[in-house]
């Protein structure tokens, strides 16, 4: 008599099916609710979608494969906390398209540089890192300052950005490439609106030193500069978010 | 030509002519020279595979010879041989770059971030994937007495997969990337190998209907697993929503922690059911052969096959652990991944009491001896595995390159050493040769390909263990002792060590290629009598 694998064995259709089904079930009780369950993500103040110039930062982040080398991710650990600063929330990276959580620290984690080093540190270390960090095994970025920003596909940045999920507004996308240039307008003139359209924590400046141009390097430098300043922990509960 | 192959080629020539369009409409729409290149090359191949299907359908007769259909094998072989010199040169490139930082060149297309996916796509999708099609199709024939179940299909998958991977590693230098590991092709090369893939797991399923045995052997088991799974991984992890037809850019449809728990459950299973589960396959049809032994145990094979397919998938939330994922994700995640062991201690086990009665041949045959130590590795890279998926032990190992050595042990040790013995055996066999053209170089490999793991594997468990040790030590008045750059200089050693001994295995490869290569152009066995030759072989 067969055994009831042996009877598998004979169907190669059913066999397929069968490896489907029981590889499916991983995914199914581990992936599906957390789309589902409410407190996957926290409740925060102030987390708001990127600007256009700190979205356009970010995705230079992600072409240049910084995540090989950098997380931005701090776990609940003593030594993380204690290096790094307040342990990530989920919440911090709900706009993040994909996570940029990396998985290596050849250099250190990034996920609250923002407002540690001044602009000028960041383009300096960032064109040179051996310059500043004697030791680095970080490359150089010179480019970065070289390449004018391509502002004209931040609307459709933007705009693709909301349609998997991220809350901009009409107004927002339309004027994506007028409040780049806005945001790294070193006399600030606009100041008001770009807080008024995104939020109270907005930093606008020159990044790059260079008040002439809008560079990549402004964007990366206005992305580095925000990363982890958004949430306001005093009003934050851990214990009512523990999960 | 019966109707079914003309309908066949059909559907193939609408797919790719859909690719040929697509190809067309980057060109033509796309605004970066970088996305504009991959137009050409996708519609050159395209384009050339269209004229070959018409040509195909105006030849009125083809022959479709009573053997096994070994062509597109050889193919695949010569693929493997140079993504895997090209992945291991770029992989050991970035190992100097990290002991000598001046060598990243400073310029974009050069640095380390853009060049280190260049090598993972080459080493995991160019010399792994195309191993694992080339060993299938041979596999699959052979155990199922059946030739490939189409003349034209194979190519589609042969051409479609490997212009996917010439697509993603030609992006990543000019930028174009997601940036989720293991998952950096753009949206477009994504759809290339979804075709292919398709087109696999078709022949795949087709031809095993064709089968003149009445059970499907255990070495298609996994490559199916392989083929079907990666198919489901491949296409949920990859969603995303493209910026226009003019940019190569996409944003993945999901954000945040759920994209890091659908990426890390992709991730993982790559590692499963790519690097594992195909490669499992591969042990279990070509170690049999090679010691002419019958596999140790019919129900380990059960146990171990059903378990890794279960418990895999379940695993990958342990590559987040005391992150902002919920913490009964990371518990269920850890638990998987201990039981995970017995299955794989199981194949383990299998493969190794396979060779009970034939251990001479470890001594005497080079390729039999890499399948051995290949063996040896899966099973300290399981355990291993299972043991830093444990929490507390991985609040040591993450984020250190004890994860690269875990990694390398798997990839180096047991992917590449499973597929060079299975190589080395099977070139011989398709293109009909005595053996390999040296066995002395055969052993030379070993031996460099062996020291060369050991190096790089040592020197990345004391650069880890040290690093997490260092970021982890304070001094008794609660303040660190050791600044992030002075983990970074503790390195320097390990990161010379690790550039040495992937140098070494780089070597090793070269003369393997170089083996296989003139294994090829060497001379044929002396031909069988028409007379005695069977039509098919027997089941094997």
């Amino acid at each position: 008599m067969s055994t009831p694998h042996q009877r598998l064995e004979r169907n190669g259709i059913g066999f397929a099916l069968m490896i489907l089904f029981v590889a499916s079930l991983g995914g199914l009780f581990e992936i599906a609710p957390l789309f589902t369950i409410e407190n996957t993500v926290e409740k925060v103040d102030g987390m708001r979608p990127y600007t256009p110039l700190e979205s356009a930062g970010r995705d230079i982040y992600v072409r240049e494969g910084c995540y090989a080398c950098h997380s931005q991710m701090i776990r609940t650990l003593r030594s993380d906390v204690d290096r790094y600063g307040h342990y990530s929330l989920a919440a911090e990276s709900m706009y993040d398209h994909p996570h940029q959580w990396g998985s290596k620290r050849t250099g250190p984690d990034l996920s609250r540089v923002g407002a540690k080093y001044s602009d000028i540190w960041h383009v300096a270390h960032l064109t040179n890192p051996r310059d500043f960090v004697e030791g680095s095994v970080m490359p150089g970025y010179s480019f970065l300052l070289e390449n004018r920003l391509d502002t004209q596909q931040l609307s459709g940045a933007l705009t693709a950005l909301r349609r998997v999920g991220v809350p901009y507004s009409d107004d927002q996308i339309n004027h994506a490439a007028r409040d780049a240039l806005r945001q790294a307008d070193p006399l600030a003139d606009y100041e008001d609106d770009l807080r008024e359209s995104y939020g109270e924590n907005v930093q606008v400046r020159d990044f790059d030193g260079q008040p002439d141009q809008l560079t990549e390097m402004d964007a990366v430098v206005a992305y580095l500069q925000m990363l982890g300043t958004l949430v306001d922990f005093d009003s934050f509960d851990a214990e009512a978010n523990n999960r | 030509m019966t109707n079914s192959e003309r309908v066949e080629i059909g559907v193939i020539f609408a797919v790719t002519f859909l690719v040929f369009l697509l190809g067309v409409a980057i060109l033509g729409f796309g605004r970066e020279a970088g996305y504009v290149f991959h137009g050409w090359l996708i519609a050159i191949v395209a384009g050339w595979g269209l004229m070959n299907l018409i040509n195909r359908l105006n030849d009125t007769r083809p022959d479709i010879p009573h053997e096994y259909s070994d062509t597109v094998i050889k193919w695949g072989v010569g693929a493997t041989f140079i993504w895997g010199v090209i992945g291991f040169t770029i992989g050991d490139i970035l190992a100097w770059q990290l002991a000598i930082p001046s060598w990243n060149g400073d310029m974009s297309w050069s640095n380390f971030g853009r060049i280190r996916p260049m090598h993972t796509t080459a080493v995991i999708f160019g010399f792994g994937g195309n191993a694992l099609m080339a060993t299938s199709f041979y596999v699959v024939q052979r155990t199922s007495r059946a030739r490939l179940a189409s003349e034209v299909s194979p190519w589609f998958v042969f051409f479609g997969y490997n212009l996917f991977v010439l697509l993603a590693v030609t992006g990543y230098p000019m930028g174009i990337t997601q940036s989720k590991e293991y998952a950096e092709p753009e949206w477009y090369a994504d759809l290339v190998l979804t075709f292919a893939w398709v087109g696999y797991l078709w022949i795949y399923m087709r031809t095993l209907a064709n089968r003149a045995e009445p059970h499907i052997y255990v070495a298609n088991w996994y490559y199916m697993g392989f083929i079907v799974v990666i198919a489901m991984l491949h296409v949920v992890n990859n969603l995303a929503m493209p910026v226009s037809i003019a940019y190569p850019k996409s944003y993945s449809l999901f954000s945040g922690v759920q994209d890091a728990m659908t990426q890390w459950w992709y991730g993982h299973n790559a590692v499963g059911f790519l690097l594992t589960a195909g490669f499992l396959g591969m042990m279990y049809y070509f170690l049999p052969k090679a010691v002419n032994r019958p596999i140790y145990s019919y129900r380990l094979s059960i146990i171990g096959f059903w378990g890794i397919t279960f418990l895999y998938l379940w695993a990958g939330s342990h590559h987040l652990h005391y992150t902002a994922l919920p913490d009964w994700v990371q518990y269920l995640g850890m638990t998987m991944s201990v039981i995970l062991l017995v299955p794989s201690w199981g194949s383990v086990f299998n493969g190794i009491l396979t060779i009970n009665g034939a251990w001479d041949k470890v001594r005497t045959d080079p390729a039999v001896r890499f399948m051995m130590v290949a063996i040896l590795f899966y099973g300290l890279a399981t355990f291993e595995g299972s043991f830093l998926a444990i929490r507390p032990v991985n609040t040591l190992s993450h984020y250190t390159d004890w994860t690269v050595g875990h990694v390398h042990a798997g990839a180096l040790g047991w992917v590449a050493f499973i597929s060079f013995g299975a190589m080395y055996k099977m070139v011989p066999w398709i293109w009909k040769r005595e053996g390999t053209y040296s066995l002395r170089l055969e052993a030379w490999h070993f031996w460099l390909a062996l020291s060369g793991t050991l190096i790089y594997v040592g020197a990345m468990w004391n650069s880890g263990i040290t690093q997490a040790l260092m970021w982890q030590t304070y001094d008794p008045d609660g303040n660190f002792v050791y600044a992030f750059i002075d983990t970074v200089d503790a390195m320097r050693p390990y990161y010379f060590a690790r550039a040495i001994g992937g140098l070494l295995y780089l070597i090793g490869a070269c003369l393997g290629a170089y083996n296989i290569y003139m294994t090829v152009n060497g001379p044929r066995m002396a031909p069988v009598s028409d007379a005695n030759r069977p039509i098919l072989q027997p089941g094997e």
